[in-house]
């Protein structure tokens, strides 16, 4: 039998990120769905749920809700990039909060590794829902790259 | 005839029901788990510890959406309770009518140290609220009070007030 090649043992991490990012307890609470994570890019979806709701009179989501997708996604994004050796934890993470999310549709996010050094992970991220022309929300972040030899 | 001061409890009364309708307005707050202690106008949000909170299982740690939301949710419930505080010391029943939340324009979380499994607090501070933004800072801790696990500031947009 020939020796896993690093597009193999890529492709075998890229899919522990995902199993890992699918046990995650609060993101499984909150039915978060990571569909995307390898080379420092990720896809996060969450449906619309009334318990998210933010404001009862809109019925919009709570900007909390949309803050811990973009989060969950900018880490999946890290651990999928192919120069982290490790896990990873938020540094720090600026939400702009575009438009309000259309109460009933699916929210999408999508974050992608900008910038990578040995020890911190430079991120950008964005949400939209069925409107996929205008962000519900932006997002900017650093990650911290732990687990290294 | 000299008026008498309003008895204690009735003032009470009127400050937690106030209170109390602001926070139950916000499902996700409910869904979190998040409650609020008062000390007069002094608000200390508390976030009781459950497993569903956990982001990382290794560590384990909670999620950074939840400390996000934790303190989103901190500082537009001070936010509020500010605006409505001298219209509930006249007496007026605050509690019925609920008006628009502000609209967060944005949030920055600085996250100090991991969030480890235990009750969280938070306490904001309204640092300027003008006619139509606000810019707020929240802390929250765990065991000691002076080892901030996360700080935050944001800026949100207030409801017209003629709407």
């Amino acid at each position: 039998m020939s020796d896993p090649t690093d597009a193999d043992r890529l492709a075998q991490r890229n899919a522990n990120t995902l199993a890992f990012m699918r046990e995650l307890p609060h993101a499984k609470a909150l039915g978060m769905e990571v569909t995307e994570a390898a080379d420092g890019r990720a896809v996060t979806q969450m449906d619309y749920d009334p318990r998210f709701i933010g404001d009862p009179e809109t019925g919009v989501i709570h900007g909390g809700a949309v803050s811990a997708l973009m989060d969950t996604c900018c880490g999946a994004a890290v651990m999928s990039h192919p120069d982290n050796p490790g896990t990873t934890a938020t540094l720090d993470l600026r939400i702009d909060y575009m438009r309000p999310a259309k109460p009933g549709d699916r929210i999408t996010a999508t974050a992608t590794v900008y910038n990578m050094t040995r020890t911190v992970a430079f991120v950008r991220a964005f949400a939209t829902d069925k409107d996929t022309a205008r962000p519900v929300a932006t997002a900017t972040g650093a990650f911290t790259i732990q687990g290294g030899t | 005839m000299a008026s008498q001061p309003e008895p204690v409890m009735v003032i009470k009364q009127r400050r937690d029901a106030a209170l109390n309708a602001l926070v139950d307005g916000i499902p996700y707050a409910t869904f979190l788990g998040i409650r609020f202690d008062r000390r007069g106008d002094e608000l200390t949000a508390v976030l009781p510890f459950d497993q569903a909170l956990i982001g990382n299982p290794l560590l384990p740690a909670i999620h950074g959406g939840v400390t996000a939301a934790f303190l989103e949710t901190t500082a537009l419930i001070e936010l509020r309770w500010a605006e409505l505080w001298s219209a509930m010391e006249s007496g007026a029943d605050v509690s019925a009518a609920p008006r628009s939340m502000p609209k967060t324009i944005d949030f920055t979380i600085d996250y100090l140290r991991s969030g480890l499994p235990r009750d969280a607090y938070a306490r904001a501070r309204v640092n300027r609220s003008g006619r139509r933004y606000a810019s707020v800072h929240v802390e929250a801790w765990q065991d000691n009070r002076r080892r901030l696990f996360a700080q935050a500031t944001g800026h949100f947009l207030m409801p017209s007030q003629d709407g």
